[in-house]
């Protein structure tokens, strides 16, 4: 008993300790997993293949790095991605805002609770049922180009435009509820003190609650930028011939391993740096 | 004739089935330091807002400087708040926040500058500007709220409880100091306080609230020597009523009464009174508070009630002050001191 006591007080004296310890098991599971996995990914970017046998041959090179650099359909399909997962970021941010700022600020308070919730019941959804429903509405003669129809325009059909449409879909939610809670916290006082001093709705709306919701805007991108660059199987649903790093990952795993490990790692080091990006708004600490 | 900076008339306010303010009349002056003192919950932050803009009254008329305003938005009403909890915004500097006013209202960026710079300099804050609200204490913070107010010199600035989240030696210090910016630029303030020492030592005109109504309007000595009513006699000042029976034997006309306790002599039981203007009662030593520069007193009246009296230690010491509980003695003040107060029926 004497032996706990002690134990505990100075484990309570010693927050740094106790949190190693505490910390620790997860972190090295955590450490073996990921990064673990990570590194064999990483590293056997650097071996190649015979390409009669496809096996694969433990050899040193960068052969496969230069490739991704230098081959134009490699080349084209990272910056596709990337671009991709912009497009789906800022729309999602761009239908977000409005969403988000009529849960948090419009809606009476007693039913912002069944909106949160509402937002949140496609993720429960399965995410084929989810991707399935978009091929439905974006095939020919299907719910777009019905809705379209009147004003002489047909659906976007298979393709980028419907993959972008389709990833929007379904990350929405990560996007809306950052924001969500950042307006919801967001002190009316701060507004109040806003027009007091002379200021309209939009000038309120640029110089105060933007700015200090942007942090979470930048947050929910982390998640919407990250899932898209990741996704390869709504683009094989929805994309028609459409083609994403993911989906050249997958087409190398059989022939080329490493070639595959090595597009694999573009994802990787792209969000790397997006993180680091978003890391300057204070988006991390606020995730 | 001196102008108005404010009008209240029949100004109420409903929340649902609450009513916070149930009938405000109230007219302040330009230039004035007017303070609403009241309980929690009596109606003075609301009627602030409504003022200031934030909440539409439920009835009655608001008018600043002459000019009807009761539909118009904050940002169409010249005046300015302080907000209890400051509400600066946590994403500018410092002169960033207190040079918002003066970017909304297009003023030249050279100008805010040295504009934001010279309120800093008003409130001593010179060379904060460039920190953050996190990284100033909480009085630092409060006089940022003030030059925020305060550099767009609107005609009326409103504070609500500037000073409430301060420890008291700070606050005795913005005491001073807000009363003197006040006298140098001239602006109507309107200061809500539940603090009535605050209220009596800062204001020109005192308002007293009570469950969303004005008990009395009146310069701090009116209020304090001259109470309107039972609630404004207790809650200004320490409560102390001679009522019912017990004021009928001993002031020698029916009513309730309000003595000051510091107007009340404490003598020996057998001592006389001094002149035929002056009243007395016995009574037994309930209770003796030493507070150091003061005693009080707590005397059960033989008569029925019970009154407090303040005596300056001029030459006791808490030692003798001790032995005085449970002895009798004669309390005597001067009639003029034992304030008829009117009872709303
Ligand atoms: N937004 C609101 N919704 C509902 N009731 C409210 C609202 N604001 C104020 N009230 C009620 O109105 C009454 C007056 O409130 P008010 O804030 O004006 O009091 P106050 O005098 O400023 O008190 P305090 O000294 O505690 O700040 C209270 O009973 C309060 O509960
Ligand atoms: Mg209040």
């Amino acid at each position: 008993m004497a032996l706990i006591t002690r134990t505990a007080g100075a484990l309570h004296r010693r927050p740094r300790l106790r949190l190693t310890l505490l910390l620790t098991a997860p972190l090295l599971w955590l450490a073996v997993l990921y990064l673990g996995s990570l590194s064999v990914l990483f590293v056997s970017a650097f071996w190649t293949t015979n390409s009669f046998t496809s096996e694969v041959v433990k050899v040193w090179s960068t052969d496969n790095f230069h490739e991704l650099f230098t081959v134009p359909v490699f080349r084209q399909v990272i910056l596709r991605s990337i671009g991709v997962a912009l497009a789906v970021t800022a729309l999602c941010a761009v239908i977000a805002f409005p969403l988000a700022f009529y849960t948090a600020r419009v809606a009476k308070p007693k039913w912002r609770p069944l909106l949160v919730v509402a937002i949140l019941t496609p993720l429960w959804a399965s995410y084929l049922v989810k991707v399935y429903a978009w091929r439905l509405i974006l095939s020919e003669g299907g719910l777009a180009d019905w809705m379209l129809k009147p004003f002489g325009l047909g659906g976007p059909g298979y393709g980028l435009t419907a993959a972008v449409l389709t990833l929007t879909y379904l990350w929405l939610p990560y996007m809306i509820l950052p924001i969500h809670t950042a307006l919801e916290q967001l002190p009316a006082n701060l507004l109040d003190a806003s027009a007091d001093l002379g200021a309209k709705g939009w000038r309120t709306f640029r110089s105060v609650v933007l700015p200090m919701v942007l942090p979470s805007v930048a947050a929910g991108s982390v998640f919407t930028f990250s899932l898209s660059l990741g996704d390869y199987i709504t683009v094989q649903i929805v994309g028609g011939k459409t083609q994403l790093i993911g989906n050249l990952v997958y087409s190398n795993i059989e022939l080329n391993l490493p070639m595959a490990a090595a597009l694999g790692t573009v994802p990787v080091v792209v969000i790397v740096l997006y993180l680091l990006a978003m890391r300057r708004t204070g988006a991390l600490s606020s995730l | 004739m001196e102008g108005m900076a404010i009008r209240l008339q029949g100004l109420r306010k409903s929340f649902g089935e609450t009513t916070a303010v149930a009938g405000v009349d109230l007219e302040i002056r330009d230039g004035e330091f007017f303070s609403m003192l009241g309980p929690s919950g009596s109606g003075k932050t609301t009627v602030l807002r409504m003022i200031a803009g934030f909440e539409a009254p439920s009835g009655g008329r608001i008018e600043l400087a002459g000019q009807e305003v009761t539909g118009l938005a904050p940002f169409e009403r010249d005046v300015h708040t302080v907000f209890q909890d400051y509400a600066l915004f946590p994403h500018m500097t410092v002169e960033q926040n207190v040079a918002y006013g003066l970017k909304v209202r297009k003023v030249p960026k050279a100008e805010r500058l040295v504009r934001a710079r010279k309120a800093l300099a008003e409130v001593r804050l010179e060379g904060f500007g460039k920190r953050r609200p996190s990284q100033l204490s909480g009085g630092q913070r409060q006089r940022v709220a003030l030059a925020r107010a305060l550099v767009g010199r609107p005609r009326v600035l409103l504070l609500d409880e500037p000073l409430g989240a301060l420890d008291l030696k700070l606050r005795e210090q913005m005491q001073v100091e807000l009363k003197a910016l006040q006298r140098e630029v001239g602006i109507t303030f309107v200061f809500v306080t539940h603090d009535q020492e605050e209220a009596l030592t800062m204001s020109d005109r005192i308002a007293v609230f009570h469950q969303g109504r004005i008990e009395q309007v009146g310069t701090p000595a009116e209020v304090y020597e001259r109470p309107a009513t039972p609630f404004v006699a207790s809650f200004v000042g320490t409560s102390n009523l001679l009522e019912g029976e017990s004021a009928h034997r001993i002031v020698g006309t029916p009513g309730t009464y309000s003595i000051r306790p510091e107007k009340i002599r404490v003598l020996k039981e057998s001592a006389e009174a001094d002149q035929p203007e002056h009243a007395t009662a016995v009574g037994t030593v309930a209770e003796v508070v030493y507070l150091g520069d003061a005693t009080r007193f707590l005397v059960d009246l033989d008569a029925g009630g019970r009154l407090t009296a303040l005596q300056q230690n001029l030459e006791t010491s808490s030692e003798d002050v001790a032995a005085y509980r449970g002895t009798r003695v004669r309390l005597q003040w001067h009639r003029r001191h034992a304030v008829a107060v009117p009872v709303p029926d």
